[in-house]
């Protein structure tokens, strides 16, 4: 109860730093002061953000350690960008951009289902590369396939575009490795941060209630948890579902913000995966908040060192072994107790200022 | 009637015959004891009763329907909850969440009344918070409700097991070696626990343990297990003057 009020008070801090920041960022934005290359990651940091969540739920609150959230986003993506290019015309904007984004959270729950049957077997090390496996699965599917539109319906094929066989006013919607272009630019910032703001309390709220102390109790023993009548299978995979559904958020987010998808290593690979588990070890396993704003600061960073070109990759490494140390180390942890240097206490700090303001 | 009826149970773990022709019964309300000495498949016989280890041979029967071989899960919803020698707690979570996690089975709600926090969220969490709290002052561990599991002292953790499997509603509870590690005082309140959860739960007891002094002063009927054998099975204070008893566990 007295446990239970210090996280939702997290939570509610949390959500008042995002939206402080996010006004920041809106404002810059207006006034012209953000640089046009700052502006366009703001969506990708959200969509980025979104996805760390879902692995963090994953991997803090199931005790499970997954390598193919990006192919959970990558589904969330292009479902979602197939259907709103699909439909473009046809069903006005707003509606037709909801249904796409149900429709990836959807996929992206359904693959995450389909997969955690199998994966949910193995544990540790083994769940890890199972499911790195079922990531480049997804994208290498994804890079291979055609998908054409015309009078006589959907055309699909594995070989190449002339073997889609379309008519002459038929449209291609997934052209192989170059993947769907033309989808509506639909995702701004406002709607990110909303989405973002949505998954956290989600999130929360799940992790706080009776599937979610179910969850908790098989991570942290399982045996135990069995002898007290909880069904494991269960609660793993709804965990997982639900852990890969906001993945697809992320996403949906993602496909409608820019103009041409495609499936590439380095936005829904291995690369991929593994930054967002950086984001999630850095920021704090179990800790919501922290992926967020572990998710954005490395996403900004490069961005931001740009001007010092020949040294930005040294400097970024240089800041991820800080944070590293800044979060895990014990010295630095007691350290940070001593000096009331939690994230917990600085929080708390903010709320009183704004208070006395 | 006999609640647990355990007959000709056995299990092999390779070439090595853990448990052979091993048989019990356990009456309502009764309080049992197991004991032998450290090796003689006591645990084993406690892992095969709760659906850790599926048992090579043999039947257990509890309340008259056979639960050999069923899921642990299905084993604690039918009635046999236990606590572990290694304590097995869920420690990153309070003290009241362990007992709540108890009590999942009794209260009822979906994962999507939990996200979405509908109104029968706060009326089941309510309930669930009363029914956990009232187990805990049992224990007089109340006051201790929203420590982390895992910062309790080690006697503490030891009730926290208790009340946890409480929570399920067993008709049967396992306690394997309540007493281990503790001190006579220790020992003491635990037999005072003991007996009050007896009364106040009206639950069967099987119990195992070392501590001769707990034994003899709470264990009605005894079984001696050795090498994966009954020894000698009976009254307590018939058991513990068998002369092959002593000889192979209490000493001469």
């Amino acid at each position: 109860m007295k446990n239970l009020n210090k996280s939702t008070q997290k939570l509610i801090s949390t959500i008042a730093v995002i939206f402080v920041l996010y006004l920041a960022m809106s404002i810059m934005q207006a006034t012209g002061n953000l640089s046009s290359l700052m502006s366009g990651l703001l969506v990708p940091v959200c969509a980025y953000s979104l996805v760390a969540v879902a692995l963090n739920l994953c991997v803090g609150y199931l005790g499970e350690l997954s390598l193919g959230h990006a192919g959970f986003m990558c589904i969330g993506a292009f479902t979602s960008a197939l259907f709103s290019k699909t439909f473009q015309g046809i069903i006005p904007d707003v509606p037709r951009f909801i249904l796409a984004l149900l429709l990836g959270t959807f996929f992206a729950a359904l693959f995450g289902f389909l997969i955690a049957i199998p994966v949910l077997r193995l544990s540790g090390d083994y769940l890890a590369i199972v499911t790195l496996a079922f990531g480049e699965i997804i994208k290498n599917v994804i890079n291979a396939i055609y998908v054409g539109v015309d009078s006589k319906g959907l055309h699909f094929t594995l070989k190449d575009m002339m073997s889609l066989g379309l008519e002459p006013g038929g449209t291609i919607l997934i052209n192989g490795p170059q993947g769907i272009t033309g989808t509506p630019r639909q995702s701004n910032f406002t709607l990110a941060v909303l989405l973002l703001i949505i998954a956290l309390i989600v999130t929360f709220n799940f992790v706080n209630s009776r599937t979610g102390r179910a969850v908790k109790a098989i991570r942290d023993n399982q045996i135990a948890a069995e002898t007290v009548g909880l069904p494991i299978t269960k609660y793993k995979l709804t965990a997982f579902t639900i852990s890969a559904a906001i993945a697809g958020v992320g996403g949906v987010i993602y496909a409608h913000n820019i103009n041409s998808l495609t499936a590439t290593t380095n936005n829904f690979g291995y690369n991929m995966s593994i930054m967002i588990l950086v984001y999630v070890v850095l920021g704090g396993i179990g800790n919501f908040s922290g992926s967020v704003v572990a998710a954005v600061v490395l996403t900004m960073l490069p961005e931001l060192l740009r001007g010092l070109s020949n040294y930005r990759m040294l400097i970024y490494s240089i800041v991820l072994i800080g944070l590293m140390l800044f979060n895990w180390a014990p010295s630095i942890l007691r350290f940070r107790e001593e000096h009331g240097i939690t994230s917990q206490a600085i929080l708390g700090k903010l709320k009183k200022k704004k208070e006395v303001q | 009637m006999a609640l647990l009826e355990v007959t000709n149970l056995g299990i092999s773990f390779g070439g090595l015959r853990a448990v052979d022709e091993f048989n019990l019964t356990i009456d309502e309300g009764e309080l049992y004891g197991l004991i032998g000495p450290n090796g003689a498949g006591k645990t084993t016989v406690f892992n095969m009763l709760t659906g850790i280890y599926k048992p090579t041979d043999g039947k257990i029967f509890l309340g008259g329907t056979d639960i050999t071989g069923k899921k642990t899960a299905e084993i604690n919803k039918a009635g046999i909850a236990r606590t572990f020698q290694n304590i097995r707690l869920f420690g990153d979570q309070s003290v009241l969440d362990n007992v709540k996690i108890g009590l999942h089975n009794s209260f009822e709600y979906g994962t999507a009344t939990g996200i979405f926090r509908l109104p029968k969220y706060f009326t089941v969490e309510k309930q669930m918070d009363e029914k956990a709290l009232s187990i805990l002052s049992v224990f007089n561990l109340d006051k201790d409700a929203d420590v982390l599991a895992s910062n309790l002292p080690y006697g503490k953790q030891r009730q926290l097991e208790i009340a946890r499997a409480l929570a399920t509603k067993p008709k049967l509870l396992l306690l394997d070696e309540p007493a281990a590690g503790m001190n006579p005082n220790e020992t003491k309140d635990l037999m005072d626990t003991i007996a009050l959860i007896r009364k106040e739960f009206g639950v069967t007891i099987l119990l195992i343990e070392h501590d001769m002094k707990l034994v003899s002063g709470i264990c009605e009927k005894l079984t001696v297990l050795n090498f994966g054998r009954v020894l000698s099975q009976g009254v307590t204070t018939e058991v513990l003057n068998d002369p092959e008893v002593i000889k192979a566990y209490l000493g001469e």
